[in-house]
């Protein structure tokens, strides 16, 4: 039978809203997560870290703690493999510093000791000599003429010269002419814009447990994102083997792309290589804080050009990103994502990527994206006040569509832009009256999404059930929308199927679950391989009828002849096939591997009803409404689920949230206390309508959901607020003080 | 460290007198053992106050109350009588932490802690509380307002600790309210705190006392702001004048939780909220 249908309708499992698989699990605190692991004799770390912005590490001296009974290793730099380039140096410096520590939390030395008590006693008596040089935390200043070099020649051949050293990529894009442009327009409005770096503020902090023998053999259990990325990243860094080192992914209390990334894990193998003990590492929140990977932070200028009408005729944008000190600030995806919601002719986008001594950022969904969407869409909107024009409309107006030639380059495939659009001005929220002191403000948001390396497997078992096995770990309910794919192509109730993510000994290479890839791209694979198996099935059938293989189908769990041509015969259930496979031709698996390169773009709309208290400079959010594209929503629980998560975030990155250092260059609220995620009380109900417009490029049409819903709340957000107070805010986190400034300086002119 | 859990304030008094090394009363231990895990502070003798008998007891003393040293935030708001008298006290205690936190904090805690943005330290002092301090020399009573001398620090001399708060007799036609400004709705340290304490004659206010929190280095009892709405009928007026008053007595810090001048600006606008319900308040017991 042919096996690479595309299927639009008629679903029987996919659209439903089964259980979750880990649902009791994580309810009973069954569920095993990063610190939940324990190894026989096991070790506990604790990693020594700078206390300075930027210093030389001029000695450390680890006797005293070497002295005491309770500690079986310590390690620093120089227990980690040398000759590194690339990016493996660049993990490998910001793991375990070399001659300078570049950021405040910088790790520079770690024990193992008998007990956690211990390794943090032993921890305070490495003595560790520094010599504090200059540093700079905020990207303007370290663009700066007179800011400290904080790596010579760290830039790459992109950097125009003439730029200050910290500057170390460039990015320019667009296309048609911007000059040209902004003289056809009625109306250009100008402006700049920052935002404040923030965390994912994932709940679970890192944890591993590790163990790694003088044979270069060795197994890590850890909270990941992508193990497989662990494995490879490990093995550089020691120096071993990939293939040697097993890596299973624990259960994981969020992720939202800070996961993507290795701290510990190379630490924690280095000091279980030199004890001969299993090590475990776990994290303390402040450590997470100063030393994972926050967002990075941004100054912003725009420029737009419209017509009375509302026709957007130029639109320019400078995004300059500090990432930490390191490069990977994602500018060019600000650059890329900022005006990808709008069909136009002129255009041109410039991104730097500029040091900093701060630690290294990582990605936080959709890396890059919402700030650009805050400083674009805040000038939209101040542009369709200026000529009292109708948000929604004016971006219906200039919406891209299939066939658009998008701001980063290509034309886009089909999407779902104008979809969003048309359904949140349909929604009752767009009309609904507003209160006094309320604003009313919204924004679309945009992200690419992403394929990648996938390998997966399915195994039927001879009762008739199957498990798949998955190398993409599960950090929004991959495993309940991949088990409901399955259960769809096999014909099987979704209960009799279960997911697993497997280690990196079981399946090829997995990229990270990054980049909204895993329902897209594990999904794919898991349609794909039960088709394999669905394949295999039908041979056994058609040897058992002896008629030819194409003769047979596959329908609702059955195989049955293709037609009265084939034969008569009864229907054979895929259960009565397994419980003979062994004689009649062995197990009966399926397989897919691949890259798929399909992954569909998404588009998201959100309105926001803000209600500021002008004497305190407080927002309160009264009402949040997201509308997003999902292409096909398998499991529509979960889909919304990340629409709601998206919207929160972007609530407390909006608000509240924000890294704040103090003149000596350290982080000033390493606590949750002082880090202001939003609380359940801070948050409406957030209302969700799911769009389907199917990405041709996954047989169900899936696209990535789970990065987009981060893209339009900063900018939706700030408009609605902007619109409450009365005074444009152009700086985020818009934090009481922040909103009662800019109202003191519009009323003192 | 060592850990001691005394059965009476006198064997507390001779434990923490003879102690050598950093000592710290235990009580609901929402600070000290946040702080021993912080590796803030690491204290070398830990006094456990909660074994001492009728610690967790609210009684009935003088037409007022009298709080136990244990007495946990919970069992204030759930106590009717109490929470009828000095509503601005008991939701003061009650805005502190979570519910977790809340069946363990003290207000004893929170003001021998030390911090200049402790919730429940201007309510009580609007309410005119003092405590009753027992040490080697005997037993003394002190205005809860001569406890606090800096961020961190008491007045109370080594071997002394607090054996009750005690609260006056609410009396005729009064009303606390307290009121502070945080970025979220619940869990965050107050960036301004004010408590307003006052008793009607008629329409008119014939007593006030109007405090801050997390505005200068100790809780400030501010009586220029009193004056401000001794007299009035809490008019327009009058609000403008305690509003500025309150911002003049404030010597706040620039922070991470806030700036000198939005602490300023928003002592005003609080002070003038929390008059408005302490004057509701007492317009409604009449
Ligand atoms: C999650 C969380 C949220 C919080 N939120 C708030 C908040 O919103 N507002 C706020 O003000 N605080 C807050 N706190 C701080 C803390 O909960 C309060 O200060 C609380 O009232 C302390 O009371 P306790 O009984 O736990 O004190 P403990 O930690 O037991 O003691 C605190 C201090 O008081 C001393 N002490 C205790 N008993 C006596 C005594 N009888 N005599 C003399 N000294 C004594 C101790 O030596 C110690 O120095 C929060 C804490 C946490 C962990």
């Amino acid at each position: 039978m042919a096996m690479d249908h595309d299927k639009t309708n008629g679903f029987k499992v996919v659209g439903t809203r089964p259980n979750r698989p880990d649902g009791v699990d994580k309810v009973t605190g069954r569920a095993k997560f990063g610190a939940d692991a324990y190894a026989p004799g096991m070790l506990h770390a604790a990693i020594v870290r700078s206390p300075h912005a930027h210093a030389r590490i001029l000695s450390i001296d680890t006797s005293k703690a070497e002295a005491l009974s309770s500690v079986k290793a310590v390690v620093t730099r120089a227990d980690f493999a040398e000759g590194l380039t690339g990016e493996n140096w660049n993990i490998l410096e910001n793991v375990m510093a070399g001659d300078t520590a570049l950021y405040d939390g910088h790790a520079v030395a770690a024990v193992a000791a008998t007990t956690p008590l211990a390794a943090r006693d032993a921890a305070k008596l490495i003595k560790v000599e520094y010599e504090p040089m200059p540093h700079v935390t905020d990207v303007d200043k370290a663009m700066a003429a007179d800011a400290p070099i904080i790596r010579a020649g760290a830039a790459d051949s992109s950097v125009p010269s003439g730029l200050h050293a910290n500057v170390v990529r460039y990015h320019e894009s667009g296309h048609g002419d911007v000059a040209t442009g902004f003289d056809e327009a009625d109306v250009v409005i100008e402006d700049s814009f920052k935002t404040e770096a923030t965390h994912q503020g994932y709940i679970e902090p890192h944890a591993c447990l590790a163990q790694l023998g003088p044979d270069g053999k060795g197994e890590v259990w850890c909270c990941t994102q992508g193990h497989f990325n662990v494995q490879k990243v490990c093995a550089a860094l020691l120096g071993t083997d990939s293939s040697q080192l097993r890596v299973t992914a624990s259960e994981i209390g969020g992720g939202f792309g800070g996961k993507t990334v290795v701290f510990i894990e190379p630490v924690a193998l280095a000091l279980s290589r030199k004890a001969s003990r299993s090590v475990k590492l776990v994290m303390s929140r402040s450590e997470v804080f100063r030393a994972t990977g926050p967002t990075a932070s941004t100054s912003m200028d725009i420029k737009i050009g419209m017509t009375r009408e509302g026709r957007i005729t130029a639109a320019e944008g400078i995004f300059r990103l500090q990432g930490g000190a390191f490069p990977g600030a994602p500018m060019e995806f600000t650059a890329m994502c900022a005006f990808a919601p709008y069909d136009l002719n002129n255009v041109r986008q410039i991104g730097y990527d500029v040091l900093s001594n701060r630690p290294k950022q990582a990605a936080y969904r959709a890396p890059g994206s919402p700030m650009a969407a805050f400083a674009v869409e805040s000038v939209v909107d101040e542009l369709c006040k200026k000529l009292g024009l109708d948000p929604l409309e004016v971006r219906l107006m200039n919406a891209s569509k299939e066939g658009t030639k998008a701001s980063y380059g290509p034309r886009f495939d089909r999407i779902g832009l104008v979809e969003t659009l048309e359904a949140a001005r349909d929604h009752p929220h767009y009309s609904a009256p507003l209160a006094e002191g309320q604003g009313r403000g919204v924004s679309c948001g945009f992200w690419f999404n992403h394929g990648g390396e996938t390998s997966v497997s399915l195994a039927l078992s001879e009762d008739g059930t199957a498990a798949l096995s998955v190398g993409t770990p599960d950090i929004g309910g991959s495993r309940a929308a991949l088990g409901q794919m399955v259960a769809e192509e096999l014909g099987i109730p979704y209960e009799k199927i279960r997911t697993t993510i497997a280690d990196t000994a079981t399946l090829g290479y997995n990229e990270i679950s990054h980049g909204s890839r895993v329902t897209y791209a594990s999904g794919l694979a898991a349609i794909k391989a039960s088709r394999d198996a669905v394949q295999k099935l039908c041979a056994r059938a058609a040897a058992k009828w002896g008629i030819d293989e194409e003769a047979v189908v596959w329908e609702d769990g059955y195989a049955k002849p293709s037609g009265p041509n084939a034969g008569s015969f009864e229907p054979i259930s895929l259960a009565e096939i397994a419980s003979t496979m062994g004689q009649t031709g062995g197990p009966i698996a399926g397989h897919f591997e691949a890259t798929p390169e399909g992954a569909g773009v998404s588009f998201a709309t959100h309105i926001v009803d803000a209600e500021v208290d002008d004497e305190t400079g407080q927002t309160k959010v009264v009402r949040y409404t997201v509308v997003q594209d999902a292409g096909k929503a398998i499991h529509p629980t979960y889909v919304e689920g990340q629409f709601q998560g998206g919207a929160a975030q972007g609530i407390g990155w909006a608000l509240n949230e924000e890294y704040i250092y103090g003149e000596d260059g350290r982080l000033q609220n390493s606590i949750f206390l002082d880090y202001r995620i939003p609380v359940a009380s801070d948050l409406p109900m957030i209302d969700t309508v799911i769009v389907e417009v199917p990405n041709p490029g996954h047989p169900y049409g899936v696209r990535g959901v789970g990065e987009t819903s981060i893209c339009p709340p900063l900018a939706a957000i700030a408009n609605a607020v902007s619109n409450a107070a009365g005074v444009r805010l152009k700086h985020l986190p818009m934090s009481p003080p922040r909103i009662r400034e800019a109202l003191d300086q519009q009323a003192n002119g | 460290m060592q850990y001691h859990t005394p059965g009476s304030f006198d064997d507390a008094v001779e434990l923490a007198a003879n102690a050598e090394g950093i000592t710290r009363f235990l009580a609901g231990g929402t600070d000290v053992l946040v702080q021993l895990r912080a590796d803030i502070v690491t204290p070398d003798i830990l006094i456990d106050v909660k074994k001492i008998a009728g610690v967790r007891d609210i009684t009935r003393e003088d037409g007022g109350w009298r709080i136990g040293v244990a007495v946990s935030g919970a069992e204030m708001s759930e106590h009717p009588l109490l929470q009828k008298e000095w509503p601005g006290v008991v939701e003061a205690m009650d805005l502190i932490g979570s519910t977790q936190v809340q069946g363990r904090a003290t207000l004893v805690g929170n003001l021998c802690n030390g911090s200049p943005a402790a919730d429940s330290v201007p309510a009580m002092i609007a309410a005119g509380a003092w405590v009753s301090v027992i040490g080697p020399d005997g037993t003394r009573k002190v205005p809860v307002e001569d406890i606090p001398t800096g961020p961190g620090q008491t007045s109370l001399a080594k071997g002394e600790l607090i054996n009750a708060v005690h609260l006056p007799e609410r009396g005729a036609n009064g009303g606390d309210a307290y009121l502070r400004f945080i970025p979220r709705t619940e869990m965050d340290i107050a960036v301004v705190g004010c408590a307003v304490n006052l008793r009607l004659d008629g329409d008119k206010i014939s007593e006030a006392r109007v405090v801050l929190g997390a505005v200068a280095p100790t809780v400030l009892l501010v009586e220029d702001a009193a004056a401000a709405i001794i007299g009035s009928t809490l008019d327009e007026a009058a609000l403008e004048i305690l509003a500025a008053a309150a911002s003049a007595a404030c010597n706040p810090i620039d922070d991470k939780r806030g700036t000198i001048k939005f602490r300023t600006h928003v002592a005003g606008v609080l002070a003038k909220r929390a008059a408005k319900i302490a004057y509701e308040r007492a317009g409604a017991s009449v």
